[in-house]
């Protein structure tokens, strides 16, 4: 099993999202290490991306922060060194292909491997085209998280029986973002995922709520909160280590409730 | 080949979300274009509707001038909403209406697009949402209009660079959101497979009626083809039914703004790099670390950072050559056309116009030489006239 694995065992993982370099590297350093004391058990670092389609406009406008500020990859690489000097918490990556072509395949996963990464996933890059860059993922043992969508159906078990890592459940169409109500049938996703793997499952988009943490994670083996973490540093800027630890808990805490 | 790939390019780098939907419009695609049903109400819309065939049109006077091979122009802007975009539009109206859609968006640069997407829908009876960079809506303000005389709601985008790749952005993100009952009419040979194949093919019927219009005018084909290109729907129209007359050139012209050497320009084949962007594999302008890097032209049409799939192949066997023209370039052709053939095409298709005059008069007067004139020009008069120092707004 890799180090994503263990993040769910025997527990109910809680997944942060944050943007690296919003509001700036070392606070989106910090910010990791509060959500780690928080609770969480997996953290998903975005690279920012200047067109990243997949996501909603608060996370959309961190990534602008993030440019704005000049990061780049090889900047969040280092960060990652930084951070595996002080936890040992999975990190996973969330980027678009065209920063990972632009590195060069070989050298990005070498490089992650390098760094302590754990995972990546890549928003843009479905099922059909992973041979593009799955031998050099596999060659550094970095796991490619696969996303499964309300729209999937049959490809369920293509996607779920190559996958590695965990699974990444997109709860509702569109877009990241807060959300009120999720209406997707997520019990008969998770079923038809179950019949092919043991990996674990984690339900991501729209979740902000405790109620919501509590609701989805009685089905799903973890949940996966953006927007509403990125929502807090956007609120807070370089004083946000203190809310977002607080969020994190409360969320944490409401997963674990039985 | 791979299926949707040229070569190496294209591919499908879209959200699983979208994974189902797009291979359901494989399919259907697959089965349209094979039924003769299909074919033939398309080909009645582009008739009775639309105009076809466009004509080709000998332009005496340029060719006297320019003193080389003889001048036919495409005459595309004579389309009903006075471009090429009508050819595909409706295919994939008409697509969308088989597939059991009830509801067509699209992103729009100049407006083109968008208006001959919101004809479509007003004609074949589908709600039709239209998503434009919010600088664009402003440059094009009476398109805007148009588009919602025509029944459209238009969305301006404020993200990112507010052009055409943002209104690209927004309109994925919005077929993401509500798959179910929509179809994004792509307005480019560009986007994930099916899509480069789609408009391609449906807009192939230029060159189809421009290869038979030639032989009946002159008794053999072009020297060259020439046509401008942003994504390159007009150009791959243009070139498709030449590719296998090896004797014939295929030219594309592409935006270099204010020069290829400053920041100011839009010439991805000049210099853009190979990158995975809007669900396919081709050329982009982006910096050193892959980020997508802003584009500018005069031009809304050819404000796009990336090329369609197909035309990165055609260059990298040696079939296609592209080439940049700057705004003063296009502008100078814009005009030269306007006084010398009373013509006032689109400033996209005068970037094709500015490159042929200076090849044209290089090559034997027994020759000849086809330039697409993609669209025509009236909602460019006001920004043009802005260019040349005169403050006339729409």
């Amino acid at each position: 099993m890799s180090k994503i694995g263990k993040a769910f065992e025997g527990r109910k993982a809680f997944i942060g999202f944050l943007t690296a370099g919003d509001p700036s590297l070392e606070k989106t350093e910090e910010y990791i290490l509060a959500m780690e004391q928080a609770g969480a058990d997996l953290i998903e670092i975005g690279i920012p991306f200047s067109d990243p389609i997949a996501e909603g406009i608060v996370i959309q406008e961190a990534n602008i922060r993030a440019l704005k500020n000049g990061v780049n990859a090889e900047q969040i690489f280092h960060m990652v060194e930084r951070l595996r000097k002080k936890t040992e918490i999975p990190l996973v990556f969330l980027t678009y292909m065209n920063p990972i072509y632009h590195y060069g395949y070989a050298e990005f996963f070498e490089r992650a491997k390098q760094a302590g990464l754990d995972g990546v996933i890549i928003p843009d890059l479905p099922f059909e085209e992973k041979s593009e860059l799955k031998a050099d993922a596999e060659r550094n043992d970095i796991d490619l998280i696969s996303l499964i969508a309300p729209t999937s159906q049959k490809r369920i078990e293509m996607i779920a029986s190559e996958a590695t890592g965990f699974l990444y459940v997109v709860s509702s169409l569109g877009v990241t973002g807060m959300r009120s109500e999720i209406k997707t049938d997520l019990s008969s996703i998770l079923t038809a995922i179950r019949r092919v793997t043991d990996l674990p499952a984690a339900v991501g988009f729209g979740i902000n709520t405790p109620e919501q943490a509590a609701a989805i994670g009685a089905e799903a083996d973890g949940v996966i909160v953006g927007s509403a973490i990125v929502k807090i540093i956007e609120k807070y800027g370089n004083e946000a280590a203190k809310p977002v630890y607080e969020y994190v808990k409360r969320m944490k805490d409401a997963l674990t409730q039985k | 080949m791979q299926k949707g790939r040229f070569g190496e390019y294209g591919g499908q780098y879209i959200p699983e979300t979208l994974m189902n939907e797009v291979i359901r419009l494989e399919e259907y695609y697959e089965n349209c274009k094979n039924d003769p049903e299909f074919m033939q109400e398309l080909d009645t819309l582009l008739r009775e509707y639309a105009g076809r065939p466009s004509l080709l049109y000998y332009a005496g006077k340029m060719t006297e001038q320019l003193g080389g091979a003889k001048v036919y122009l495409k005459r595309e802007d004579l389309n009903h909403t006075g471009s090429h975009k009508i050819n595909n539009v409706l295919g994939q109206v008409l697509l969308a209406k088989k597939m059991g859609k009830t509801r067509v968006i699209a992103e729009t640069g100049a407006g083109q697009h968008g208006v001959a997407t919101a004809t479509a829908a007003a004609l074949l009876g589908m709600e039709c949402e239209i998503f434009m960079g919010k600088e664009d809506t402003d440059r094009q303000a009476l398109n805007v209009y148009r588009m919602e005389l025509l029944g459209a709601k238009v969305h301006p985008v404020t993200s990112g660079t507010q052009t055409l790749k943002d209104a690209v952005n927004e309109t994925m993100r919005e077929w993401v959101s509500r798959v179910d009952d929509t179809l994004y009419v792509l307005g480019s040979v560009m986007g994930p497979h099916p899509f480069p194949t789609i408009v391609r093919d449906f807009q192939s019927v230029i060159s189809r009626e421009a290869r038979k219009q030639i032989l009946e005018k002159e008794g053999k084909l072009p020297a060259a083809v020439f046509a401008c290109v942003g994504g390159g729907s007009n150009a791959m129209g243009m070139f498709y039914n030449f590719i296998g007359d090896e004797s014939v050139r295929l030219i594309g012209c592409e935006a270099a703004g204010r020069g290829v050497d400053t920041a100011f320009h839009a010439a991805t084949m000049a210099k853009g790099e190979k990158g995975i962007f809007h669900g396919m594999k081709s050329y982009f302008c982006q910096d050193g670390f892959g980020q997508i890097a802003p584009v500018y032209s005069i031009s809304a049409g050819l404000d796009y950072p990336g090329i369609g799939p197909e035309h990165a192949y055609l260059r990298e066997i040696g079939r296609a050559e592209y080439y940049p023209v700057t705004d003063d370039e296009a502008v100078e052709a814009f005009e030269y056309l306007a006084r010398t053939e009373g013509i006032i095409c689109a400033i996209e298709s005068a970037h094709a116009a500015a490159y042929a005059r200076k090849i044209v008069p290089q090559l034997p007067k027994d020759e000849n030489v086809i330039i697409c004139l993609s669209g025509r020009g009236d909602k460019d008069v006001a920004a043009i006239a802005r260019y040349r120092g005169r403050d006339i707004h729409e």
